[in-house]
């Protein structure tokens, strides 16, 4: 049998009026299952909808979160160490005593889980609002729209969450000879809610910016947020470290992410020396809590105008 | 009897006082507003719609780009926070209730609104699974609609890559997975080409035919005349008229419009001097730089008429026009204006 494309198409469009004008329009308003919505199963099926597309898109989501710890893990543990630079890069390290690896470790687990949150979140969600406002479709769902934001934080946090777990091994396996990490886990719990807060934090923060993101400014998101958040982060050096430089150690502390690292670096790596821990747990629970009653809020007005 | 104007021909329900509880019925809207604030003041896109739809009923909001549709179906569907008046879907209240009229209605929107990132068939079995059907139903009930809505051989295809008529075919597969009690179309057949366009008619059509209770807006007056039995003619958020096809035909759209253009601007009075207003039939004259306009049930004649009175002010006929009762000739009556599509 063969027909053109044109012909099929013909052929369906033909097949559906009769389809429809016998008994089958009928028997697809009364011949169906009679839905019963939940708000769990409403809830259930949107993330099981995340789970299929990040299957669909399981190589890209994995290139995005191996290549960016790899590189930097290769870099500076391995082929710097051998060239002789890990002096300079490492001069956090130096300072607290101990190999850079063990610095980076928490500090990309951070880095990894901001990154992932904002990525996860952020630009599925300036698509939805911009390109032919997909986002209406959701909104449709019989669940409160505060309850579709609140899906997309969870959503995101899940994948920001799986980005930090794969940064693990990665930092623990490369590195140069005499230049592993020194891990020194006591409290997993502790680890288990940082990890946690963590994640939720970086997702709330994808979706207040995605919802008031404009989408022709997209490119500031990298020169004006992930790029200062990160470099002044406590990723690549501890805070304690930047005591020699009193107004930066200072300043750096309005930067949540700070507290992303060193909560990491409390529970990981705390022989490096680290921020209080009710400083952590305190910003950490109420900046999550601030930017999430944010997030939702704007989104519900984004999406009822 | 007292009607409120765009009543169509219902009888209204009696008002209750205080809690204002509605009869059941598919759609009802009282004093309905929308205001957008806008850096260059308020915008009131919606001023006052009154409707009401009964189940069953195929009902059109007709009007020109701009007329304040789309908000209207917006707040039918719970996705526009109306700013005055009230609302209800299958009897529920439209701001009270969001997520119980949610459950109750399939919306069609004007833009591809698909999920991108699935599969025809899983864009059906996801939103399914939203409506709360387990895997099993979920997946029976996405096989049911591909089959009756000619997508079987696209099943596995991405959403992308359909064409604007599948794109639109799967769009109202989708609204349809939960048996919504009303089906809302938001301009359907905008962009679509000419035969897609008819096959979509047929389709809704059928779908009417099965007993689906359904709301469309469309500025195309043929899609109105050829779909609805009932429609409210709205313009600058106000229903102009509402009633059926023919009940708008044989009230407000029963004349003929005679335009005649002249090469001059017609003096004042010109109408008036040539006894034209007396003929019988004739309903309205107006005049209006260099036109003159007739509204008349008995256009045998008039024509000539205008050739006359306007050579008799020493213009000339510079084009005429004569158009049939329909939809076009209703806005016309109501507006003044012609209708821009």
């Amino acid at each position: 049998m063969t027909t053109t494309t044109g012909d099929r198409n013909a052929d369906a469009d033909a097949l559906l009026s009769g389809a429809l004008a016998g008994p089958g329009a009928a028997a697809i308003i009364t011949e169906a299952p009679e839905p019963h919505p939940t708000l769990i199963k409403t809830f259930a099926a949107m993330m099981a909808r995340e789970g299929r597309v990040l299957r669909r898109n399981m190589i890209g989501t994995f290139t995005r979160s191996v290549m960016q710890p790899l590189l930097f893990v290769f870099v500076f543990t391995y082929v710097m160490p051998k060239i002789g630079g890990a002096g300079i890069f490492g001069a956090g390290a130096v300072a607290a005593g101990t190999t850079f690896a063990t610095v980076l470790l928490p500090g990309l687990m951070a880095s990894m889980l901001f990154m992932q949150g904002i990525m996860a979140v952020t630009f599925p969600l300036v698509m939805e609002f911009s390109w032919q406002r997909t986002i209406e479709d959701r909104a449709l769902a019989p669940v409160p729209i505060r309850v579709l934001a609140i899906q997309k934080i969870i959503a995101g946090a899940v994948q920001a969450f799986i980005g930090a777990l794969i940064v693990i091994p990665i930092v623990l396996l490369v590195h140069a000879p005499g230049q592993a990490p020194q891990v020194n886990v006591t409290n997993w719990a502790l680890l288990a809610v940082i990890l946690v807060a963590g994640s939720l934090l970086t997702a709330s923060l994808g979706l207040l910016l995605g919802t008031l993101m404009d989408p022709r400014k997209m490119q500031m998101l990298f020169a004006a947020i992930l790029l200062p958040a990160t470099m002044l982060g406590c990723v690549y050096y501890p805070w304690s470290a930047l005591s020699s430089i009193r107004w930066l150690q200072v300043a750096v502390l309005i930067n949540p992410m700070v507290y992303l690292s060193e909560g990491l670096r409390a529970v990981l790596t705390p022989q490096t020396g680290h921020l209080a821990m009710w400083a952590i747990l305190l910003v950490l629970v109420g900046v999550t809590a601030l930017l999430g009653y944010l997030g939702t809020k704007a989104f519900a007005r984004r999406v009822l105008n | 009897m007292t009607q409120p104007a765009a009543e169509t021909g219902e009888q209204a329900p009696p008002k209750q006082a205080g809690h204002g509880q509605p009869q059941r019925r598919a759609i009802r809207t009282e004093d309905l507003r929308k205001t957008y604030k806008t850096s260059r003041g308020d915008v009131r896109a919606v001023r006052g719609i009154d409707l009401a739809v009964g189940t069953g009923g195929f009902f059109g909001l007709l009007g020109p780009n701009g007329a304040g549709k789309s908000t209207t179906i917006g707040m039918l569907t719970t996705l526009v926070v109306p700013t005055g008046g009230r609302a209800w879907v299958a009897g529920i209240d439209v701001v009270a209730d969001p997520v119980g009229v949610k459950r109750r209605i399939g919306v069609v929107t004007q833009n591809n609104t698909l999920d991108m990132q699935l599969t025809v068939a899983e864009n059906l079995e996801f939103r399914s699974r939203f409506f709360g059907l387990g895997l099993r139903d979920a997946a029976r009930r996405a096989e049911q609609l591909l089959v009756a809505f000619g997508l079987e051989d696209r099943r596995k295809a991405i959403a992308t890559d359909l064409s604007g008529g599948q794109a639109k075919r799967l769009l109202i597969a989708r609204a349809l997975v939960h048996k919504p009690d009303v089906l809302f179309l938001d301009e359907p057949t905008a962009g679509l080409d000419p035969q897609t366009r008819v096959n979509l008619w047929d389709m809704l059509r059928a779908l009417h035919d099965g007993g689906q209770t359904i709301l469309l807006t469309t500025h195309y007056m043929e899609e109105a005349e050829a779909l609805c039995d009932r429609v409210a003619v709205v313009d600058h958020g106000e229903v102009l008229a509402s009633g059926t096809i023919d009940e708008l035909k044989d009230g407000a759209g029963a004349d003929t419009v005679i335009t005649v253009r002249y090469e001059g601007a017609v003096p004042d009075g010109l109408a008036l001097r040539t006894g034209l207003d007396a003929r019988p039939g004739i309903s309205k004259v107006e005049t209006e730089g260099d036109q003159v306009r007739v509204f008349t049930r008995e256009p045998d004649g008039v024509l000539g008429e205008l050739v006359t009175a306007g050579a008799s002010a020493g213009l000339t006929v510079r084009d005429a026009a004569q158009l049939k009762p329909s939809l076009e000739t209703v806005f016309l009556n109501l507006t003044g204006r012609e209708y821009r599509e």
